[in-house]
């Protein structure tokens, strides 16, 4: 019996400015194996389906377990993390992009810095006083640490931010990923003390104000993060902030 | 005077924890990271962070905590700083609760803790099962608040190539290659933080993540670092096979109450659920009463092999295990293991709340490391090491739930030494050596990529990784690592004519690993004849044909050092520091 085959295209692009080609592989199918194990056997083993000669395709990748976050692509036409992408789960050929709304960097590969600097902007983190021994944290009960923990389950992949209509040049939305992670830090017991720098970030152009309740990111989000609902409380957070902002004069 | 420049390499846990000491100390800090740094490696650490607070009324102390650790480490470990570590541990999970970790709670509000390998307390602080991604974006988030600060820049995307030293031998800087344009640079610094990681990656397939070749520490090795200890390497009990690498299952799910066996009957064609208990063999249970399920990881893993290759009852003939969680109720499951139960859902494509899981031991951890002192320094002046990429704090075998407190405290004290090191240390002569470093690495860059040859370096990494797997990790022989140290010579060979399919100058990733390959096959060396020359058993270490501890001769620590010679590294071994606890017998089916 002929082994089993699998069939991949790859968008290929070796540099910003260069023009992008699709290339065909095929593999021999292994049991288990995803779409950056298929990446590997080809970087041992860069030739097409056609027989001519490549390069081992450049992709950001890590943990392989869907935790890092690095391994964001376009598969079969969905955002998706391609080390949790199963070959026997998707219908080939297997179509493999790099992201889109991001600056391409070669191949699979593009800059998701815009999410980090985000984070930056909205100060998301808890401003503890020093790393001595100051003695135990607040006190948090378990309802709210399940409320949490979700939040801070984001591995950055930028999925929801790729899959958001409203995620473009034109609005400078800073994307859904970013609204969670406020709300995620305005709950925090210590973290709230910078609740209205962090509302009035997201109250501007290119703020919470820019979703459009496509609730695409929600779909897509690999950790199945309670996306919009963060979003709409954080609409509603903003607003109150600007009320209040207005009150004050 | 200007304050000293400082630069760190590696964003794990280990180097964000040293990033944080030293800014907060008024310090800046360059970091250069392969990858942004909150895709580091610690993300995947899943089972929680050990810590002696006593919230569960059962008396532990950290006294306890030192005693479980250097028990667990067969007594290889130097005392002094693991006594320090274990003392600290209490305020680090305080410190990681205040920056926001969402660690799991009892009703009260307080900190939860649960039970984890080679211990009999609940000394294990977890948040689910993904306690080392919450802690490292906790640290994460407080180097972005430093970075806006302007006391840290980061270099993502930057690869460590080469430390710079003077004339003398100290360290002026680093050399370091842009992944994206392929720049080669070199950066001054007054002290440089070694915070590589592990070299799962010498194995080909293991639990650590792409990023993990162990390139770094090799490349200092080959410069005059001391590799400590480097045939200790750590297979856990408990993975998921795969082809691309061993994902791991963490032994929160045994601490949790999860259950090893196999049936008794060799191929049972029996559905799992008519498998009637009296035909199940819970073989830990049987031969470890006191600690069954968790006994540590070495000691699990040697028996896991034993029923599969000695007792040929690996389920269908194969070499897998249950690891079964389906007495314990959903809701519990969920909330305190949910993030590994997804990893087996989403990568093996069945629910273990309802089927046990499949599992085998696989390479996770290097207890070896670059050789360091009490205060973090490696033997080159002015380069500190810590977490992973160091050895000092597990001896033999490492605890479950040690490494995450390892991190943070080895960070903790390099960074302060590093700053305390670098405000005192004499101004370079001339250049510090920069040109000369920047020159070696330009001609080992142009010789690779003008290479003429036909070997894929892929391919050569496979087979590296196939020989250190079937010699180097659980069951060791002499003939065995011999026969490795020959088949890594001969790679090394192979690898003078690697012909790289790529030859372009941007985000060229053959090259980048093919540069890593070449020190992964150098340290292979220190791993593999490390362990030829230890002829005893000890830890993760374990040898059929010496199957005793020997502290008479081997009581020491193993220091290698590079020669660049055929034969490989010189070794010299070192006393262990046993100044608090007398080394006794480590034996597992008695309590201690």
């Amino acid at each position: 019996m002929a082994p089993k085959t699998v069939t991949l295209e790859i968008k290929r692009q070796a540099s910003p400015d260069a023009p992008a080609v699709w290339e065909k592989f095929e593999l021999e199918w292994r049991p288990g194996m995803n779409v950056i194990s298929a990446m590997m056997e080809i970087a041992a083993n860069p030739v097409t389906a056609d027989g001519h000669e490549t390069t081992p395709v450049t992709y950001d990748s890590n943990c392989l377990e869907e935790i890092c976050g690095s391994c964001a692509m376009r598969i079969n036409g969905k955002a998706r993390m391609a080390c949790s992408s199963l070959v026997e789960n998707l219908e080939q050929p297997i179509r493999v992009e790099p992201l889109s709304k991001f600056p391409l960097v070669r191949d699979l590969q593009v800059d998701r810095s815009v999410l980090f600097e985000n984070l930056k902007a909205v100060k998301a983190w808890v401003p503890v006083d020093g790393t001595y021994d100051l003695g135990s944290g607040p006190r948090v009960f378990p309802q709210q640490q399940e409320a949490s923990y979700p939040l801070s389950n984001c591995i950055s992949c930028t999925c929801c931010m790729e899959v958001c209509p409203q995620f473009n040049e034109a609005t400078g939305f800073v994307g859904a990923a970013t609204i969670a992670q406020v709300k995620l830090f305005n709950d925090h017991p210590t973290g709230k003390v910078f609740k209205e720098d962090r509302l009035r970030a997201l109250a501007g152009d290119g703020g919470v104000q820019e979703c459009g309740f496509a609730q695409n990111c929600v779909e897509v989000c690999p950790k199945q993060i309670p996306l919009t609902s963060a979003i709409s409380d954080v609409s509603r957070d903003v607003l109150l902030q600007k009320a209040k902002d207005f009150l004050r004069g | 005077m200007a304050s000293p420049r400082i630069i760190v390499v590696g964003g794990g846990l280990a180097g964000l924890a040293a990033v944080i000491k030293i800014a907060e100390a008024g310090g800046t800090v360059d970091l250069f990271s392969i990858v942004p740094v909150k895709r580091s490696h610690s993300v995947c650490a899943q089972g929680g962070i050990n810590a002696a607070k006593n919230l569960k009324g059962e008396g532990d102390t950290t006294a306890q905590h030192f005693d479980d650790t250097i028990y667990g480490g067969d007594f290889l470990a130097n005392q002094t700083p693991v006594k320090a570590m274990c003392e600290a541990a209490p305020a680090i999970i305080d410190l990681l609760d205040r920056m926001g970790v969402p660690f799991n709670r009892t009703p009260e509000g307080l900190l939860d803790f649960r039970r984890f390998g080679g211990t009999l307390y609940h000394r294990t602080a977890f948040a689910g099962a993904t306690t080392g991604q919450q802690l490292l974006y906790a640290l994460d988030e407080q180097v972005r608040r430093y970075e806006s600060d302007g006391k840290v820049k980061k270099y993502e995307g930057w690869e460590f190539l080469s430390a710079v030293l003077d004339s003398k031998g100290v360290a002026r800087g680093i050399t370091a290659l842009d992944l994206r344009s392929m720049e080669l640079r070199s950066f001054s610094a007054d002290a440089i933080i070694m915070a590589t990681g592990g070299n799962g990656a010498l194995f080909g397939k293991s639990t650590n993540s792409v990023a993990c070749t162990g390139s770094a520490q090799s490349a200092l090795f080959q410069q005059g670092a001391y590799y400590a200890n480097g045939e200790f390497i750590q297979v856990h009990p408990t993975c998921i096979p795969g082809e691309d690498k061993l994902r791991l299952m963490s032994e929160s799910a045994r601490g949790e109450g999860g259950r090893v066996w196999v049936p008794r009957i060799a191929g049972d064609k029996r559905p799992i659920k008519q498998i009637p208990e009296s035909d199940r063999w819970y073989f830990l249970e049987e031969w470890y009463p006191k600690y069954g399920n968790l006994v540590p990881r070495d000691v699990a893993t040697r028996a896991i092999h034993k029923v599969v290759y000695e007792y040929g009852l690996g389920l269908d003939g194969q070499p897998m295990v249950y690891l079964d969680l389906t007495h314990i109720d959903r809701e519990t499951l969920n909330r305190k293991l949910e993030g590994i139960l997804e990893i087996y859902e989403k990568f093996v494509g069945d629910d273990p709340r309802d089927v046990p899981m499949k599992i085998f031991p696989g390479m996770h951890y290097t207890m070896g490391g670059l050789w360091v002192d009490f205060n973090q320094m490696t033997n080159i002046p002015g380069i500190f090491a810590a977490g992973e990429c160091e050895y000092q704090y597990h001896g033999a075998n490492r605890l479950g739930a040690n490494s995450l407190v390892s991190c943070i405290f080895g960070g903790f004290t390099a960074g302060p030494n590093a700053l305390r090191y670098a405000n005192n240390v004499s101004a370079a002569e001339g250049d510090g050596g920069h040109a000369a470093e920047i020159a070696r690495q330009t001609e080992i860059n142009a010789r690779l990529l003008n290479n003429e040859g036909t070997e894929n370096p892929f391919k050569l990494w496979r087979a590296l990784g196939q020989t250190m797997t079937e010699h180097a990790t659980v069951i060791r022989y002499n003939k065995g690592l011999k026969q490795a140290d020959e088949k890594i010579v001969e790679l090394l060979d192979r690898y003078k004519k690697v012909n790289l399919s790529d030859k372009s100058q941007w985000a060229n990733t053959s090259f980048a690993f093919a540069r890593q390959l070449k020190n992964m096959l150098e340290l292979s060396r220190a791993v593999v004849q490390g362990a030829l020359l230890r002829d005893e058993s000890r830890g993760a270490h374990y040898k059929p044909d010496f199957p005793d501890r020997n502290d008479e001769r081997f009581l020491k620590t193993t220091k290698a050092s590079f020669t660049g010679e055929v034969a490989g590294p010189r070794f010299d071994y070192e006393d262990v520091d046993t100044q608090f606890i007398k080394p006794r017998p480590r034996r597992y089916d008695a309590a201690k």
